[in-house]
């Protein structure tokens, strides 16, 4: 029996069917992510407390570590140095938990929901990875407004491109460790599992960086872990576009280089193990 | 009411399973099932809890891959095409699919996006799946404010939206309390009627499949132990029988203790399912 089939199209309208095929799938990513957007406008409150944290860093760390010298490497207040790092961490340390939704929602029902459509498992990370990157930004906007309060040295003109620069940075960066944090919580599967873990990992790829010291400061070893740790490039771009006297150790090229293509391969390791979630 | 035979000598079964097989650590959870289901049948699956009724609704809806054996639903291959498989099928699982957060308009925008259905078509499609399961009122309400019936209506809705041929109810009024039960009762019969929708449900409640469904097959142990209609399952039993009954004798009077729902109950089925795998 030959089944009906709409897309056994002749050759000549192959392109459009690509084309209808991007579509597609750029709407089902679309479609994830927008869920999980409408449920923050439902409910925002989450995004007041998680600028909690930064704010504690910031007045309480921030101060007190900007009295020890050699800390700020110089050009700029340690403040200034400390600021893109602390919104750099905002962005981890709830990126890094955002893998537990995943597992809520398999123990409610939604993510087989999600697996039984026929969208891409790779279109369904990606739009978690756009929802934890909007979430980011809206964590961002407090970050800057409070580093500006407190006298960072913000770039603010308004015509410079680097403002969306930065936030980019900061979606990548997002997207990067929320999906990473996907497939931790495809392998582990269980909250309690996933809440000992994500502990155990945010500290070191919070301290092994140049979130809050520069690297200079670090021991030979630990200089090797923290380039090898995708926090300290989107840190090093923050630090390039977020401040008016901000210069880049490695470049924004190298920045964005390694960002992007880590997501990309965390993207294709976490469909692969998302598919595995429905079990 | 009388099952027309199927239309068209053309159409085989709608799901034609063959030898389908799920292997877990060396426990078989499905064992070489073989069922032919034809259009616009509504199909029952029972069994004790762990007797692997949901592990073959899991490989039928390419939640999960078999073992060895194969499956087709019309026509696809559930191993080979997956892609095309799901676009034919709606599933509505036994826990809560939809989301409480967002209202039950979004949940139909997610599902509509989900399933690529043309923009211009969506909000008239939403509008009519969420009429055709009076839902048409509570529509802007967070899903979080429903009752069980409404949501288990909503999920169903979100299956109606791309005309699945088959439709997967796990346990549907499991929680239900008896009118809202007989609620989506009526609306699964009503799209079998409308649509000639074929629908396969699992349920541990025998009012309800003797109720909805023209065709059952009995699940024990990860074997298909029987297959027929509830009448004929009635018959073997003997006079007066009714399907909990049946249910009882041809599981093997295990007693309460193994029918009560819960984790223990699902251990100790899997654990005597792997004793005698």
């Amino acid at each position: 029996m030959a089944p009906p089939d709409a897309r056994a199209a002749p050759p000549a309208s192959m392109a459009d069917d690509r084309i209808s095929r991007a579509f597609d799938y750029a709407t089902q990513s679309f479609a994830v992510a927008a869920a999980e957007v409408e449920k923050l406008r439902h409910d925002p409150l989450e995004l007041f407390t998680r600028a909690a944290q930064p704010v504690l860093w910031l007045m309480l760390f921030g101060e007190v570590m900007a009295q020890v010298r050699g800390i700020a490497p110089g050009r700029e207040s340690y403040l200034d140095f400390l600021a893109p790092g602390i919104l750099a961490q905002s962005v981890l340390f709830v990126a890094i938990f955002y893998g537990i939704s995943a597992i809520w929602e398999r123990d409610l029902g939604v993510l087989q929901r999600y697996l039984v459509s026929p969208a891409p498992r790779s279109a369904l990370v990606i739009g978690k990875a756009v929802s934890a990157s909007v979430r980011a930004l809206s964590q961002a906007v407090i970050v800057y407004l409070l580093a500006l309060a407190l006298g960072v040295d913000i770039d603010l003109n308004p015509a410079s491109i680097l403002g969306a620069a930065a936030a980019a940075a900061i979606a990548v960066g997002s997207a990067l460790f929320s999906t990473f944090s996907l497939i931790i919580a495809c392998i582990v599967k269980t909250r309690e599992r996933f809440m000992g873990i994500g502990q155990v990992l945010t500290m070191p790829i919070f301290f092994a960086s140049n979130a809050i010291y520069p690297l200079s400061l670090m021991p030979g070893w630990l200089r090797v872990i923290a380039h090898l740790n995708p926090l300290t490039y989107e840190v090093d771009a923050l630090r390039t576009l977020m401040l008016s006297a901000g210069q880049s150790d490695y470049g924004l090229l190298l920045d964005f280089g390694v960002l992007l293509g880590t997501v990309a391969i965390l993207t294709l390791i976490a469909a692969r193990l998302y598919a595995r979630m429905g079990y | 009411m009388v099952l027309s035979e199927p239309e068209g000598a053309e159409l085989g079964p709608v799901i034609d399973v063959r030898g389908l097989t799920r292997r877990f650590d060396g426990f078989v959870a499905i064992d070489g099932a073989t069922i032919a289901i034809r259009q616009g049948e509504i199909f029952g699956l029972i069994g004790p809890n762990g007797a692997g009724k949901s592990t073959l609704i899991k490989m039928l809806t390419t939640l999960l891959p078999p073992s060895s054996g194969s499956a087709t639903i019309v026509g696809y291959d559930i191993v080979r095409q997956p892609g095309e498989v799901r676009r034919h099928i709606g599933y509505v699982p036994q826990l809560l699919s939809a989301d409480g957060a967002p209202t039950g308009y979004e949940n139909m925008l997610l599902s509509a996006r989900l399933y690529g259905i043309p923009r211009t078509e969506r909000d008239a499609r939403i509008t009519r799946a969420l009429a055709r399961m009076e839902l048409t009122e509570v529509a802007d309400r967070l899903v979080g404010h429903y009752s069980g019936g409404m949501i288990r209506r909503l999920e169903i809705a979100q299956n109606l939206l791309h005309r699945p041929k088959v439709l997967f109810l796990d346990e549907p009024t499991i929680g239900l309390d008896p009118v809202a039960r007989e609620t989506v009762w009526d609306h699964v019969r009503d799209l079998r009627e409308s649509f000639r929708t074929t629908i396969v449900i699992t349920s541990h409640h025998m009012e309800e499949i003797e109720e909805l469904c023209d065709r059952i097959a009995l699940i024990d142990r990860g074997h298909i132990a029987a297959v027929g209609t509830p009448a004929e399952f009635k018959a073997r039993v003997g006079p007066g029988a009714t399907l909990d009954d049946v249910f009882i004798q041809l599981v093997g009077g295990k007693g309460e203790a193994e029918m009560e729902e819960g984790y223990g109950a699902a251990r100790r089925a899997r654990r005597a399912a792997r004793e005698h795998g």
